[in-house]
């Protein structure tokens, strides 16, 4: 794999990674945009009407029509947070040259859409075509709404924005229902033009052709883009180390089972953040299938079906989720926590030690089979501006100390917990 | 050792037979980090009731499922799962209607977790004691998927289209009929279906056929046993058995699911070439590149989790098609109208020659991921057919072939619809 990173126009990078062993090649072009209630809803839905048509394919149709041509090329609308940093674009991928009929150049014409997709959508008086706009509002409006029906991500969600009230980690990627339904043709095409002109924006190719060859095809595919080489204000995230005493918070919907859900801040570890240590210690905790919550709480005392963590690195705080019978909360919840306790009193056996290690080390280097996974390394890297390897992480992951993963856990704090119950029990 | 190559795609899969029955298949993928291993046994949900020794037994709901939980107990205590996660690998397991997968991935010792695999599926170890606390687990696990909106539409399809094909209930089997289960009962079933030669082994990675096959045979016992012999009940007729389904869930937007009852040969390439037609033609007629799908989204009828396509089973098969929608009844009326005025027009003519291209794209995708093909091949196997020769098949297809797969299977009279509509608000 040969890996490489280039500013190739004002705030426009690439980073490229060269390998002839997949079939197909990825392209993802992202606008790194400072998350923030006020905008969160028009940069998720920009990517969704931009698909809708451009100038050589003004709709659906021929949109369709023209990724079909191009084998079936998949060129979808991405929205995601890192931290406070929301992430839009679009993300690519198509079959490599190598394995189609003739050998004809899909390379080149993949990203000539894409940047024609980015650069010429399809207008409508000289502002984003109304009706696109308008449908993909409902639609985008219905997707968030939506999120209710799988409940342990709707509990998640909840949780963050319950915890996190009055910081903008609290917003969801995909923005509000409310304020979506609000956004006008106007008011989106304003939104979009500040964003050609000023926004970061992150790409990432994966596939056999060498950074030069796509360099020079996003050149010509991104000729159009306006930079006016203004300074753009920097995006980042607010790291809170501290936490006030334990907030407790309880909802209930129509459900059968119980979502428990908990947030952590990592705490000072997070002013000077070790992450293969903090990769490690959730490892330990609650991340992998040889982890203290998954062997105690799950399997040892069969308290619920899943409990696992998870780590925002970005923002520096976990999250444990967890489905468990609704009768079971204070017995689930004194687990949970007493499992970090152990953490925290360095109470891990060598072997669990161990293979937290492996379980860190295999995923890291399993992500260098996937270019997707990739992708989303490499975002998560470029918006805090790092620029290590997912294989130099795991170098330094099987590295890590027990001591320096029991400061980690010694180091996190319990912000809040979120229950999520039925009916008939809260009435 | 039989070797097949797929040229264009410079892919290939060696094929063994032991004496025992076990067909082995090693997929060669260089430069990957990662090998992915799969062993499956052709045992799934649907296998309730069966013949052996002579003897017809009825089983409950979900024996497949709970075997596949209880297998990863070891003699002397261990469990598999740790075990191969502390050597390196991520293990997991799945149960569908047909089959019984277990597979790891790993990037590192790959013959000691191959090893392990082959030793963990094929000697159970249960007693009364892990039983009866699996119970509890799996009890929660029921409860989880019962509150998934997606997952109560697609089993009331199945329900209101077949009135005995043991489609009708859910893989998991509810709480109640998972406290019938023994250890007796799995042994039982264990014997019945876990012998080789109805089990398929396949490997893909940067590996050694030679040693896969050399491992096997050190683990595994030498001798063929019987297997049994499966019952789905009747030949059911076109119609469907009841017809509609409607209920309430936590749901924002209503989410339904439509089907017809398909009537295809139990096995062999008929079936393959089948269940790619019926793919293809779907797709023709309401894939994200009709004229239909296009006047729907335009509409506001249908938003982008609209889809069709096929589901094959054991002893049936279905095409559906669904997603979320206002309203359901006009979106079927609308499939319906489509599929009855079904003829090979001009534009017809180039979308299904712009969809033979993209579904090429989607044959060269599919190669990107190990475990992708792994099951592919265990399925293939399983069906008596070469998973990855569709593309001959696909590009055989021609209009009247797409034209009568459609007229002669979505009628209005045969079409089973199921939705799940949210508890509050629209009705």
């Amino acid at each position: 794999m040969d890996i490489s990173r280039k500013e190739i126009m004002p705030l426009v990078a690439l980073t490229s990674v060269k390998t002839d062993k997949f079939k197909t090649g990825c392209l993802g072009v992202t606008f790194c945009l400072q998350l923030d209630r006020k905008d969160a809803s028009k940069n998720a839905l920009l990517p969704k009407v931009l698909m809708r048509g451009c100038l050589s394919h003004p709709d659906m149709e021929s949109m369709s029509a023209a990724m079909d041509e191009l084998y079936g090329a998949k060129i979808l609308p991405v929205v995601r947070s890192k931290g406070e940093v929301q992430c839009v674009g679009l993300l690519a991928d198509f079959a490599d040259d190598a394995y189609v009929p003739g050998n004809e150049k899909i390379l080149e014409r993949v990203i000539s859409l894409v940047g024609e997709i980015l650069l010429c959508p399809a207008t409508k008086a000289g502002l984003l075509n109304s009706d696109y706009v308008a449908s993909e509002r409902e639609k985008h409006a219905d997707q968030i709404r939506s999120i209710i029906s799988d409940k342990q991500k709707y509990a998640t969600m909840r949780l963050k924005e319950l915890m996190c009230s009055g910081e903008a980690f609290a917003v969801d990627s995909l923005g509000k229902a409310e304020d979506t339904l609000g956004i006008t043709p106007a008011s989106l095409t304003e939104h979009y033009r500040r964003l050609l002109e000023s926004a970061r924006i992150e790409i990432f190719y994966c596939g056999s052709a060498d950074a030069k060859r796509v360099e020079a095809a996003l050149a010509d595919a991104f000729s159009a883009l306006p930079r006016s080489g203004k300074e753009t204000c920097p995006v980042g995230t607010d790291i809170r180390t501290e936490t006030g005493p334990v907030r407790y918070f309880t909802e209930s919907l129509d459900v059968g089972q119980g979502k428990l859900a908990l947030g952590f801040r990592l705490g000072k570890v997070m002013l000077e953040p070790d992450i293969a240590a903090i990769l490690v210690f959730n490892a330990i905790y609650g991340g992998s299938v040889t982890s203290k919550l998954f062997l105690n709480v799950r399997e040892k005392l069969s308290l619920c079906y899943y409990a696992g963590s998870r780590i925002e690195r970005h923002k520096g705080v976990m999250f444990v989720a967890s489905g468990i019978d609704i009768e079971k909360y204070d017995e689930a919840l004194a687990e949970i926590l007493r499992q970090l306790e152990l953490c925290r009193q360095g109470d891990i056996e060598e072997e669990e030690f161990l293979n937290a290690k492996k379980s860190v080390v295999n995923e890291l280097r399993s992500m260098m089979d996937s270019q997707r996974q990739l992708e989303d390394f490499y975002l998560g890297q470029a918006v805090e501006l790092l620029d290590y390897s997912p294989e130099m992480l795991a170098a330094l992951s099987s590295e890590v100390t027990v001591e320096q993963a029991v400061a980690v856990a010694k180091s996190v704090r319990l912000d809040s917990v979120y229950f999520l119950m039925n009916n008939e029990r809260s009435a | 050792m039989e070797l097949r190559k797929y040229e264009r795609l410079n892919e290939q899969v060696n094929i063994c037979s032991l004496p025992n029955g076990l067909v082995i298949y090693v997929i060669p993928k260089k430069g990957y980090f990662k090998s992915a291993a799969v062993f499956a046994a052709n045992y799934g949900g649907s296998d309730m009731r069966f013949r052996l020794a002579g003897e017809w037994h009825d089983t409950p709901a979900g024996v497949a499922h709970f075997l596949e939980h209880k297998m990863f107990d070891m003699e002397g205590g261990g469990n598999a799962l740790t075990l191969l996660s502390a050597n390196g690998a991520s293990p997991n397991a799945f149960t569908s209607s047909g089959m019984t997968a277990y597979h790891f991935e790993s990037t590192e010792n790959f013959e000691d977790n191959l090893r392990i695999l082959l030793k963990f599926v094929s000697r159970p170890y249960f007693t009364e004691d892990s039983v009866a606390k699996e119970q509890g687990i799996i009890g929660q696990e029921i409860r989880m998927t019962e509150d998934d909106p997606e997952f109560a539409v697609y089993q009331n399809l199945m329900k209101s289209l077949y009135a005995e094909n043991p489609i009708r209930v859910s893989v998991a089997g509810t709480v109640e009929s998972i406290a019938k289960i023994t250890a007796k009962t799995l042994y039982y079933c264990h014997e019945a279906f876990y012998n080789p030669s109805n089990m398929v082994l396949c490997v893909a990675g940067d590996i050694d056929p030679a040693r896969v096959e050399a491992i096997a045979r050190e683990i595994l016992p030498p001798e063929k046993r019987e297997t049994a012999e499966r019952d789905y009940g009747q030949k059911e007729k076109p119609r469907p058995a009841s017809g509609l389904s409607d209920v309430k869930m936590e749901v924002a937007v209503p989410l339904f699911m439509a089907g017809v009852k398909l009537d295809v040969p139990d096995r062999g390439q008929e079936r393959q070439r089948r269940e790619l037609l019926m793919d293809f033609a779907m797709n023709l007629l309401l894939g994200k590149s009709s004229p239909l799908y296009a006047r729907l989204y335009a509409d506001g009828l249908i938003n982008n989790t609209f889809s069709g396509g096929s589901t094959f089973f054991p002893g049936g098969a279905a095409a559906v098609f669904g997603g979320e929608s206002r309203d359901p009844s006009a979106v079927c009326a609308a499939v319906i109208e489509e599929a009855a005025s079904f003829a090979s027009n001009s534009l017809r003519t180039e979308l299904f020659q712009r969809l033979k291209k993209a579904a090429l794209g989607d044959e060269i995708r599919s190669f990107n991921s190990l475990y992708g093909m792994c099951v592919r091949q265990a399925a293939g196997h399983f069906a008596g057919f070469d998973p990855f020769g569709s593309m001959e098949q696909i590009a055989g297809f021609t209009m009247e072939d797409v034209s009568e797969a459609v007229l002669g299977s979505l009628r209005p009279e045969n079409l089973a619809i199921s939705i799940v509509r949210p508890v509050k608000g629209e009705s």
